[in-house]
């Protein structure tokens, strides 16, 4: 559900940074660990920018794999699931990637 | 795609030096190239890219680094509580305020959905408290917080945040506290950490309440800490009853570490 928040948050920067220009294209870049739905993402967004300059926008969503790095051995490993554990056994993994929520593209009219 | 420019997109071309205007015809479209000195158009030229690059949370991030300022120029030390609902953060900071008030300066946030409920019952144990009703929203954010803040104006001590209860949504939202401390329940599952690994990630402290209910439950403290350390290897876990106070000392051993040391100013 923090979807909707994530897309309120989403609006405010853009429209911050843009005013009122017609925006025809958002595209973010989302983490596989924030736990964020593309689904979820995209109805928020439609309900959100409702009556707003990104009204009929196209929301584009880049999802990024997780990846650790071992504390103990220093291997660097796929993380698919929520458990980071890494085949030296430990479950000590720094993250590299899959906690990214960025707003990387905008187009507009 | 355009073999000749590697637009990507269906279109024909038209060349000046061609006096037939021969055309290579891709497919009907809106909008045509010319390669080099031929004239290029795009309806898409009318639309601009632009690079963000910018976090989502950014805006909360910025207000939470004030907060963090602010809180440290006070010389506060805050303490943003997160569960599920029920979980028993309102008890267990009902308890922990008749424990250490007098001892140190103690505020609370109230972060709810709806009714001054909470606050009432903090005030009633003797605390400073602001209620944020946060309406729809499922979390606390570091503008509510700042706002409280100036109503409550806490000076040294404790700010306990009393995120509303949600496992997802609050784990997000840096709020400029000093310390993140999950509350689970023996009620809930063991496995609550690896369905919410998010927040039990960002979390320095894991209590497990309510153990004065391990008779009568089937749950595993054993277990459970296994499964908060596979998500983060690095927190402590304190299990605790904030009914019957067993495994309350070391809580507030744990506040008063964190109220008297480095971290109270810095």
């Amino acid at each position: 559900m923090h979807e909707l928040a994530l897309t309120e948050n989403i609006l405010a920067t853009i429209t911050e940074r843009l005013g009122d220009a017609r925006v025809v294209r958002v595209r973010l870049e989302i983490g596989r660990l924030m736990a964020v739905l593309p689904d979820a993402m995209r109805f928020a967004f439609a309900v959100c920018t409702k009556d707003t300059s990104l009204d009929g926008a196209r929301l584009e969503i880049d999802e990024v794999a997780a990846r650790g790095r071992c504390r103990d051995c220093a291997s660097e490993l796929a993380l698919d699931g929520v458990v980071a554990l890494c085949p030296c056994g430990s479950a000590d993994v720094e993250l590299l990637a899959g906690q990214e929520l960025q707003i990387k593209e905008v187009e507009v009219a | 795609m355009c073999a000749t420019c590697g637009c990507g997109e269906d279109h024909q071309h038209f060349r000046e030096d061609d006096r037939e205007h021969r055309r290579h015809f891709v497919r009907a479209d809106d909008h045509h190239h010319h390669h080099e000195d031929d004239h290029h158009h795009h309806r898409a030229d009318r639309a601009r890219t632009i690079a963000f690059e910018e976090a989502v949370l950014a805006r909360n991030q910025h207000l939470a680094a004030h907060n963090r300022a602010e809180l440290r120029a006070r010389e506060v030390v805050a303490i943003n509580l997160m569960s599920s609902p029920g979980a028993g953060k309102t008890t267990l900071l009902e308890r922990t305020l008749a424990s250490l008030a007098g001892a140190l300066p103690l505020a609370v946030i109230e972060g709810d959905q709806e009714t001054q409920a909470d606050a009432d019952r903090i005030r009633a144990a003797g605390g400073r408290a602001v209620q944020i009703n946060t309406g729809t929203g499922c979390h606390l954010d570091a503008a509510m917080v700042g706002r409280a803040l100036e109503e409550l104006d806490p000076r040294g001590g404790i700010l306990f945040i009393e995120n509303v209860g949600n496992l997802v949504c609050p784990a997000l939202f840096d709020l400029g506290e000093a310390v993140r401390v999950v509350i689970a329940s023996v009620t809930e599952g063991e496995d609550k950490p690896l369905k919410y690994p998010h927040m039990f990630r960002a979390a320095e402290l894991v209590l497990l309440n309510k153990i004065d209910l391990l008779p009568y439950v089937e749950f595993s403290v054993d277990r459970f800490a296994a499964n908060a350390h596979q998500v983060n290897p690095r927190a402590r876990i304190l299990p605790l009853s904030a009914r019957s106070s067993e495994g309350v000392p070391a809580w507030l051993g744990f506040l008063r570490d964190h109220s008297s040391s480095d971290r109270a100013i810095g």
